[in-house]
């Protein structure tokens, strides 16, 4: 495969080998896609936009996230403005049920078929738990939407308890490929976070499980997270771009450039050919308007609505008449790719 | 409830826009806060204009609320 990649131009290996035969991108093959440069950027697009309508179509998962309980996490995450290791001026704050409800209803109100639920933890303790069931029963009971929750790292009852409450998916992301990992977070391993990931798909949860680029990592690592959560098979991908936040110790990295984040998109969908593959936090700062449109017709099929834990998106109506004027309608409710 | 006072706040009183930066706590006379003004665009305050007291802040998909402990609770919609 080497061979093809050195041998061969990428982009010809990629068409014939994953929009023709469906195979996925090998990491080494991967890695080839982030090194093209911009004057193939257009073409790298157009091929993983051809990748995602076959074998996923043209519907977009809309999606929206709120934050449970917010800051004093106390891992050390060096992107999250919510580690309370850091000098981040985020505090601490519990979001109550009628809130939460509230959140689901507006989201639900887009047309999102998903309510992702997050607390910022390194795993749930029996309050987070009591909030989850008393959260959960009441969104379903009110709210026509699906409920997916991230929660960090979980036990086998605690995945068991998810699945009886009827949480559908679950989100727990590698962050960086396992070589860039330490460099990331230090108080738990990158084996820690496969474990809960395997346990998730055991369940019959679906896994949401993804990352963030643009952290310092080279290329190489890059390819490296993509190849890792191929071999992951999550039901769904989120790909963040890093927003430097205030008092992290990534705060003063400067977010990546467009074409690297666009090319990342376009590499991960072809190394994730059945994947959903979402546009998560950061995509403001890095992308922008044009930038945002240019991701939806080079890999990216789904998207977080609004505002995300901690930051500001775009205005939800924004996304929407993108959505409109690319003819690409919103994923109805327990629809499937 | 306070009146909007910009990208610095917007936990400010009527027409007073407060002494403090909502993004990053410095004086508003202190320094140059054109990256926080920048940054306000996609970030809700944390700092309370009028006393610099970190706010207790809750994001929603559709709003925002920041808490001085001292001065009060705003709520702004970001759905239009």
């Amino acid at each position: 495969m080497t061979a093809q990649v050195t041998g061969t131009d990428i982009l010809d290996v990629a068409r014939e080998q994953v929009l023709e035969r469906g195979v996925p991108l090998t990491q080494e093959q991967v890695l080839a896609v982030l090194r093209t440069g911009d004057d193939r950027l257009q073409d790298l697009l157009a091929l993983a936009h051809e990748v995602r309508m076959r074998y996923q179509g043209p519907a977009v998962e809309v999606e929206g996230i709120v934050s449970l309980k917010t800051g004093g996490c106390p891992e050390d995450c060096h992107f999250c403005s919510q580690s309370g290791q850091f000098t981040s001026p985020v505090r601490s704050v519990w979001l109550n049920i009628p809130e939460l409800v509230r959140a689901a209803k507006q989201t639900a109100a887009t047309g999102a078929s998903e309510f992702c639920i997050v607390a910022a933890v390194r795993g749930p303790d029996e309050k987070l738990m009591e909030q989850m069931r008393e959260g959960v029963a009441a969104i379903r009971a009110a709210v026509d939407i699906q409920v997916a929750a991230s929660l960090g790292m979980l036990t086998q009852e605690q995945v068991d308890e998810l699945v009886d409450m009827g949480v559908h998916r679950y989100n727990h992301n590698l962050e960086a490929g396992r070589s860039y990992f330490p460099n990331v977070v230090t108080t738990h391993s990158f084996d820690e976070r496969l474990d809960t990931c395997r346990m998730v798909k055991e369940s019959g949860m679906e896994l949401c499980c993804g990352g963030l680029v643009g952290m310092g990592e080279t290329l190489e690592q890059r390819a490296e997270l993509a190849a890792q959560l191929g071999e992951l098979e999550p039901h769904e991908v989120p790909l963040n771009f890093l927003n430097p936040r205030p008092g992290t110790p990534f705060g003063d990295l400067e977010p990546m450039p467009a074409n690297d984040a666009l090319r990342t998109i376009a590499a991960f969908r072809l190394a994730l050919p059945r994947t959903i593959l979402r546009y998560a936090g950061g995509r403001e700062l890095t992308l922008g308007d044009l930038g945002t449109r240019d991701g939806l017709l080079g890999g990216i099929n789904a998207v977080i609505v609004g505002n995300y834990l901690t930051t500001l998106g775009r205005d939800p109506r924004e996304d929407l008449a993108l959505l409109d004027e690319l003819e690409m309608p919103i994923k109805a409710l327990n629809e499937t790719f | 409830m306070f009146a909007d006072a910009g990208a610095h706040g917007p936990v400010a009183r009527g027409e007073d826009p407060g002494a403090w930066c909502g993004q990053c706590g410095v004086a508003l006379v202190d320094g140059d806060h054109a990256r926080c003004t920048r940054r306000a665009e996609l970030e809700p305050p944390r700092f309370c204009v009028h006393c610099r007291r970190r706010m207790k802040v809750q994001v929603t998909p559709g709003a925002w609320t920041a808490t001085c402990i001292e001065h009060g609770t705003v709520e702004r919609s970001t759905w239009g």
